[in-house]
């Protein structure tokens, strides 16, 4: 389907983890995540485990350590904060190489660290291995309301060309030698900002005009229909599964 | 393709004294009379304003008349004909990006048909035919933002082909076409055998395509006749705001036929 | 302001993200009433709503990347809930944000999936909601001029992004995963906020009033306000001082307001119970509050070169699970900067109102300029 930076996520590929329908790999990532969250942060072992089995899944998928790390660069911010807490939190001090470090902070960093990037490496591992639109499909065919699902094709298919309409709105505005450097640009920007609001709108309006011309009632066609097989969901079911086993292991240890 | 020859004997589009005025109150036609037949190719000629828009909006019911009827191969346009309507009148808008809102162009072209309840193996071989007299059947599963302006306006033209309309209106379908991809459209026109409206400024590609021409000017029509013989005649040119491009005399052209 | 997966813990977030799908699903059905009057008759609210929703959150999408420069190579970015909200109304408001936040989660990991529930909350819910009734509010006791709508969308975005940050801290005392006191939390959200809030209060009332000046009939939240806004520009009509309303200006209100004192009076009773309101708030939350000032805000600052990154710095302040135990720190700081901070607010907004009310009294040919502040005609 695709926006422009949709296709900088999207690897292509003919690996299984690419061939499984959409809506197992979001339902698996989801559960996925949502089982690392509940894992308690003191069993250190248990995220090792999830790291080996995400990179098992990446490999599978035949996607690149190196594409896999790059993208967890959108972490960053939280680095930062997370590797503040020890500074900030309370409790009992430890002691190292002369920093009154917080124990609990450290734990507080360690829990938002390791949970974070997991969550982040399997929702880019997700993204790389599924095109855009099939992601859409995928969220319609688990129960998302199609509204909701049409809301946001329009958004993918438009965002490119919106992003483009600022793009050359900057460049008018540099070639009649205008560069915005502080507060007192923002008046310009804003005006730039409301132009492309109503550019944005009146597109939303002519786009209406075309789908009600060919027959648009309110309802996206189905045009195709996939479905999941019993192996489909049992092989995309493998990570949460795995990943339950070392939660449970998690709470009893 | 015979895209309905049921009501082969009506014209394809007969308006008759069509009027409107805008909510605001501003009124756009002051009933217009125009009847195209079956396989006819029209050019509606006309300065910025003249209401072309306005007129187009109403061949496929998007406006409703405020007075006067439109009917399309004999099917009056009224609230309950409308799904028939607008399967029957394909209408290309100006910007492709507008027209072409679906992912995929695949999915662009089904969704026409699609909305009109076909399904499978038949909806596969509408888009692949639509997608094939525009020649663009290779591009079918890419996104239409990765086309080129040409490439989007010939998807555009399949998107409501795939519905086998009884008249294709074309808002403006060269502009913006650098001179190679507008002789490929000019082409893609002449080989289909359905009924064309098309609405320009472009009066070179109106006669190119088009034997007959109507004006529209402050909402009625003023002219209609073949395109050569309007675009010769000096007087009517001048008060319409219609303008040759510089060093293009119609006279001396043959009007391929 | 993107909380990424681990930052809440699991049955909070699975709470909000059902308090999230409640409030899209009662945002689909709003947004179809709210998109389908916008234009000519032909099409009804459900075909409507997908193109033009679906249309705004691009547009919310792509400005979110427009860089505004602040001061020394640093920039801010609209965060857009509240322009949302006034542009085309709080439903689509909701529903345009949250599709922006799913896309970015889903496409971009930015925001974790887990999270997905209290990012739609925070960032979706509260800042629309927020903004969208203090808007409305402001405009019904304002008199009816566009510059009040210029007002009224900046206060009302100045409010909603210190109001996520709140919200956003009662989560984190519902379900934080770290230990850090909400105290802390609290300080440096809401003081961070309250500054960014000011870059975005900036912006969102620019744009309105650059939407309003061209198009005001696509501002959701000022319509009824033009008829009588143009009536107005004649410099006969209105002496000054007499009400701004002209019949017919909101439908609701066929009579002319009778004198200037009314509005002003029931303006002051809103700005009294607000007051109140926020006092109360702030007391109430600081009742957790503890701690000095604190690195955040510091690092925020350091960290920040644009207002999102200054938000993931702080949004990320945890406070344990397990913790309330250092409820025994000083609290009064915390409290301090929470009043500091929504007295600040008010403070800017009864500001802004009072150079209005002066500048609408100083004369009718006030009213034929719609928006001083708009600058040169730089756009394209």
């Amino acid at each position: 389907m695709g926006a422009g930076h949709a296709h900088k996520l999207y690897r292509h590929g003919h690996s299984p983890v690419h061939a499984l329908p959409a809506h197992c790999k979001i339902a698996a990532v989801f559960c996925f995540v949502l089982i690392v969250v509940s894992t308690p942060r003191a069993a250190v072992w248990a995220f090792g485990l999830y790291a080996l089995l995400i990179a098992a899944a990446a490999a599978t998928a035949r996607v690149p350590a190196r594409f896999l790390l790059q993208r967890l660069l959108i972490e960053v911010p939280f680095v930062a904060f997370a590797l503040l807490m020890p500074f900030v939190a309370e409790g009992p001090r430890v002691h190292v190489g002369g920093l009154s470090l917080s124990a609990s902070g450290l734990w507080g960093a360690w829990n938002i660290l390791a949970k974070g990037t997991l969550g982040v490496a399997a929702s880019v591992l997700l993204a790389a291995t599924t095109e855009l639109r099939e992601l859409l499909l995928g969220l319609q065919r688990l129960r998302m309301p199609p509204l909701l699902v049409q809301i946001a094709s329009f958004m993918i298919r438009y965002g490119d060309v919106i992003t483009d309409e600022m793009r050359r709105m900057r460049i008018a505005r540099l070639s009649r030698g205008f560069e915005a450097r502080g507060l007192r640009h923002w008046g310009v920007l804003a005006k730039s900002a409301g132009a492309l609001f109503i550019r944005s709108y009146e597109r939303g309006e002519r786009v209406h005009l075309a789908m009600v011309s060919r027959g648009y009632t309110g309802t996206m066609p189905v045009i195709d229909a996939t479905t999941a097989t019993r192996t489909q969901w049992t092989r995309a079911a493998a990570l949460p599964f795995a990943a339950l086993a070392v939660c449970l292991l998690g709470w009893t240890l | 393709m015979d895209p309905l020859s049921t009501t082969a004997p009506a014209p394809s589009l007969a308006v008759s004294r069509l009027a409107y005025a805008y909510p605001d109150g501003h009124q756009a036609l002051f009933g217009v009379d125009l009847t195209v037949g079956r396989g006819e190719r029209v050019a509606l000629l006309g300065p910025n304003g003249a209401g072309k828009t306005t007129l187009v909006l109403h061949l496929n019911g998007i406006l409703e008349a405020g007075a006067g009827t439109v009917a399309v191969a004999g099917l009056p346009v009224a609230k309950e004909n409308l799904a028939e309507i607008r399967r029957r009148v394909g209408i290309v808008f100006q910007d492709p990006d507008d027209q072409l809102f679906m992912p995929t162009v695949r999915e662009d072209v089904a969704f026409g048909p699609a909305a009109a309840g076909l399904r499978g193996a038949e909806l596969d071989a509408r888009v692949t035919e639509a997608l094939t007299r525009v020649g663009m059947a290779d591009f079918a599963d890419r996104p239409p933002h990765h086309l080129s302006f040409g490439q989007r306006r010939r998807v555009a033209v399949a998107t409501v082909l795939a519905m086998r309309p009884e008249i294709l209106v074309l808002d403006e379908p060269s502009s913006n076409l650098d001179p190679a991809s507008r002789r490929e459209l000019a082409d893609i026109l002449r080989s289909l055998d359905v009924t064309v409206l098309m609405v320009t400024h472009d009066l070179p590609y109106a006669l190119e395509l088009c034997p007959r021409s109507v004006v529209l000017s402050g909402g009625v029509l003023v002219a209609d006749g073949t395109t050569q013989q309007l675009l010769c005649d000096e007087e009517l040119m001048r008060t319409h705001r219609l303008e040759l491009p510089f060093g293009f005399d119609p006279r001396s052209v043959d009007v391929p036929l | 302001m993107h909380v990424p997966d681990g930052f809440i813990d699991a049955p909070v977030s699975v709470a909000t993200g059902a308090v999230a799908a409640a409030a899209v699903a009662v945002s689909l059905r709003g947004a179809r009433r709210e998109l389908a009057g916008a234009a000519q008759g032909s099409g009804t609210g459900a075909e409507r709503t997908a193109p033009l929703a679906g249309l705004v959150a691009a547009f919310i999408f792509a400005v979110q990347m427009l860089n505004f420069p602040v001061a020394a190579g640093t920039s801010g970015h609209l965060l857009g809930g509240a322009l949302a909200a006034i542009l085309v109304g709080p439903y689509t408001g909701v529903l345009c944000v949250s599709v922006v936040l799913l896309m970015q989660g889903v496409l971009f990991a930015d925001g974790g999936l887990t999270a997905l529930g209290v990012n739609i909350t925070d960032m979706a819910i509260v800042t629309t909601v927020v903004a969208y009734a203090l808007f409305r509010g402001l405009v019904k006791v304002l008199p009816r001029r566009r510059r009040s709508i210029t007002v009224a969308s900046f206060v009302a975005a100045l409010v909603s992004v210190p109001a996520a940050a709140v919200a956003f801290t009662a989560l984190y005392a519902l379900g934080g995963t770290a230990d850090v006191p909400i105290g802390k939390v609290f300080t440096a959200m809401v003081g961070v906020h309250v500054l960014i809030g000011i870059g975005e209060a900036a912006i969102t009332a620019l744009t309105v009033g650059a939407v309003i000046a061209v198009r005001p009939d696509l501002v959701y939240g000022a319509r009824g306000l033009t008829a009588p806004l143009e009536l107005r520009t004649s410099p006969l009509t209105a002496p000054a001082g007499e009400p701004a309303a002209v019949p017919a200006a909101l439908a609701d209100e066929p009579t002319a307001v009778p004198t200037a004192a009314a509005p002003r009076r029931s303006v002051r009773r809103v700005w009294l119970a607000g007051l109140a309101a926020a006092v109360v708030c702030a007391g109430g939350l600081s009742y957790y509050a503890s701690a000095s000032p604190d690195g955040l805000e510091k690092v925020a600052h350091d960290q920040g070169i644009d207002a999102k990154a200054k938000d993931h710095a702080t949004k990320d302040s945890p406070l344990a699970d397990y913790s309330v135990k250092d409820i025994t720190d000083p609290r009064l700081a915390g409290g301090l900067a929470g009043i500091i901070g929504v007295g600040a607010t008010l403070a800017a907004g009864t500001g802004v109102f009072l150079v209005l009310r002066r500048r609408r009294s100083a004369g009718p040919g006030e009213a034929a300029a719609p928006a001083a502040e708009r600058p040169t005609p730089e756009q394209v």
